[in-house]
């Protein structure tokens, strides 16, 4: 499969893609030939219902899940290949990920810095990098904290900034905006247009699109470990959810209703 | 300080200071990484080497210490390929190391179940100058590993999945940790010996963290109260004729306790503090969304309604 000729000409080299990819956990098929691909500047949003695989695809990509078939290219090269590990941020869905000893904020997001970092030692430059990080997701007041005195929302922001401390030309990541409140998850939005305003691609895992909406280029949907849906983003969904909405109607357009819920179901 | 005026005195405070730097030093890491008991499981191991050593006439630390590294990376193979059945496999690793020291120091014509005590609680009389040398040696190797290398075994050991990604040598580096446990048991085994090891791989840790907040804050106070007590375990150990490891471990956790009860006033403290500093200032926020009235709640409401969907479906 990987000598598979790529079937259409693209215009851009594509940062992330994915061709037929088949994963297995355990014994379970979870991944059913997945074809994702994501070009240079592009905002996706990956959606579906909880276990149709959304985090074993991305964990593919990382390679923390093996293939059992397919291929998976970063930045054009073959993953097994790839090890440019600077270029990419990945925030992982978050777990109760605070280890079992205490460790600071500012510890955390360091060791994001590690793929820019040679021999591990870490310059003033990359200090620089972590504070912006921190103070990117307005967790710079934290800085000195220990991690396990965070909630989870703002446990989640301090994971968003360990992805941005090696200033990656590729996000990836696994609900970022779980747990997050409005008022972040709107500070969150705007980090995000910056980044994508200097050209950062991102693929995201989302419940919702809320306040990333306008950023989002394209969605795929996955059902069961396949791709039911890759195009524009699937407008009702986030709608109620963006502050700009007028809410005219106390009901959804006729045609948005049916498309929501075959999309999330 | 007539102590110093023995030699073995003096190879015995040298090792038990180099206990108490490494055995925290590389506990820390499995500590992090929920492998608390990594130390123990290692020391049992290393109890066919000790037997090996009596059996082929070499030395006991050196055999120990090829044993346990062998052993710890059986039992790092174990948990990457083991998945359901790895405990099992660990267990059977544990206790057939065991069994194996037993069996081998007794088929050994110098050795007997005497010698393989002082290497199983430690005894201060028996550390001799080929055992400092190794010890040193060993020693070296861990302080540094653990202090060189220690950003990176702090991402790996926080979080694997994160540390791949940003290109760290994972498995090369469970690897390091696992093998660097070895070689601490084995610097340990003389003073401390190698069933209560662990204890002094873990306690100061847990000890160290409830005063602490950081990594390097639990990191230089565990490798601190590891000094204290191995030195003071090993003086009173002297004077008292009691056996050098119980005396160490129970110091050990009479500073863990001693810890424990200074902590809560501390923390109480700490948070009078930090309410006079005010709380996230994301959360202030909220009054000023607010001020959208109608929009900021209404849609609010219904994001909610539709992540139900989502998660219904
Ligand atoms: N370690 C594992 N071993 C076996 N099966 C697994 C494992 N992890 C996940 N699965 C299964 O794989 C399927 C896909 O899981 P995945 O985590 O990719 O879902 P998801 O789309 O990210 O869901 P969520 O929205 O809940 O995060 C699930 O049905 C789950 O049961
Ligand atoms: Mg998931």
């Amino acid at each position: 499969m990987s000598d598979e000729p790529a079937t259409e000409p693209v215009i851009s080299e594509p940062v992330i893609s994915l061709r037929g990819v088949r994963a297995e956990l355990g014994s379970r098929t979870v991944l059913r030939g997945i074809d994702l691909s994501v070009h240079r500047g592009e905002v996706v949003a990956l959606l579906g219902a909880n276990g149709s695989g959304k985090s074993t695809a991305i964990r593919s990509v990382i390679g923390q899940v093996p293939v059992s078939d397919g291929a998976i290219e970063i930045f054009g090269t073959p993953r097994a290949r790839f090890s440019d590990w600077k270029r990419v941020g990945y925030v992982p869905q978050r777990t109760t990920a605070a280890g079992g000893v205490p460790a600071t904020v500012t510890e955390v997001v360091a060791s994001g810095r590690l793929s820019r970092a040679r021999f591990g030692i870490l310059r003033k430059a990359d200090h620089e990098a972590v504070r912006r990080a921190l103070a990117l997701v307005g967790m710079a007041d934290r800085a000195k904290d220990s991690v396990n005195a965070l909630s989870g929302g703002q446990h989640q922001r301090v994971l968003i900034a360990r992805a941005l401390a090696c200033e990656p030309e590729l996000l990836i990541m696994d609900e970022p905006m779980a747990g997050v409140d409005l008022a972040s998850q709107e500070v969150l939005a705007e980090t995000l247009r910056k980044q994508v305003g200097e050209g950062t691609t991102v693929l995201l895992v989302l419940h919702e699109l809320g306040p990333l909406e306008p950023l989002i280029d394209r969605a795929v949907v996955l059902r069961d470990g396949c791709v039911l849906h890759d195009g524009p983003p699937p407008k009702a969904v986030g709608q109620h959810a963006l502050p700009g909405h007028d809410h005219v109607h106390p009901h959804a357009a006729p045609g948005a209703e049916p498309v929501r819920t075959g999309l999330l179901s | 300080m007539e102590l110093l005026n023995y030699a073995f005195m003096q190879r015995a405070l040298l090792a038990a200071v180099l206990v108490g730097i490494t055995a925290p030093a590389i506990g820390i890491y499995l500590v992090q990484r929920r492998q608390a008991l990594m130390g123990d499981g290692i020391g049992h191991v290393a109890m066919t080497g000790v037997g090996l050593g009596f059996l082929l006439s070499w030395s006991p630390v050196w055999m120990a210490t090829l044993v346990s590294v062998l052993g710890a990376v059986l039992m790092e193979l174990i948990r990457w390929y083991g998945r359901t059945r790895g405990d099992i496999a660990l267990a059977m690793l544990f206790y057939g190391g065991m069994a194996g020291g037993v069996m081998f120091i007794n088929l050994a014509p110098t050795g007997s179940n005497a010698n393989l005590t002082s290497y199983l609680f430690g005894s201060l009389s028996t550390v001799s100058q080929s055992d400092v040398t190794a010890i040193c040696l060993l020693a070296a190797f861990v302080v540094l590993v653990t202090i060189g290398l220690r950003r990176q075994l702090f991402a790996v050991s926080q979080d694997e999945e994160f540390a791949r990604v940003t290109g760290l040598p994972v498995r090369a580096l469970n690897l390091l940790t696992a093998v660097t446990a070895a070689v601490t048991v084995t610097v340990a085994m003389r003073v401390v010996g190698l069933l209560l090891v662990s204890a002094l791989m873990v306690v100061p840790v847990a000890a160290a963290q409830q005063l602490s907040r950081s990594f390097a804050a639990t990191f230089a106070v565990a490798v601190a109260i590891g000094v204290t007590v191995t030195l003071s375990g090993t003086v009173t150990s002297y004077y008292q004729d009691v056996p050098p490891g119980a005396t160490i471990v129970l110091l050990t956790i009479a500073a863990f306790l001693l810890l424990t009860a200074l902590a809560a006033p501390l923390a109480r403290r700490r948070a009078r503090v930090l309410e006079h500093a005010g709380g996230d200032p994301a959360e202030c926020v909220i009054p000023e969304t607010g001020k959208e009235t109608g929009r900021a709640t209404v849609p609010a409401g219904r994001a909610s309604r539709n992540g139900t969907e989502g998660i219904g479906a």
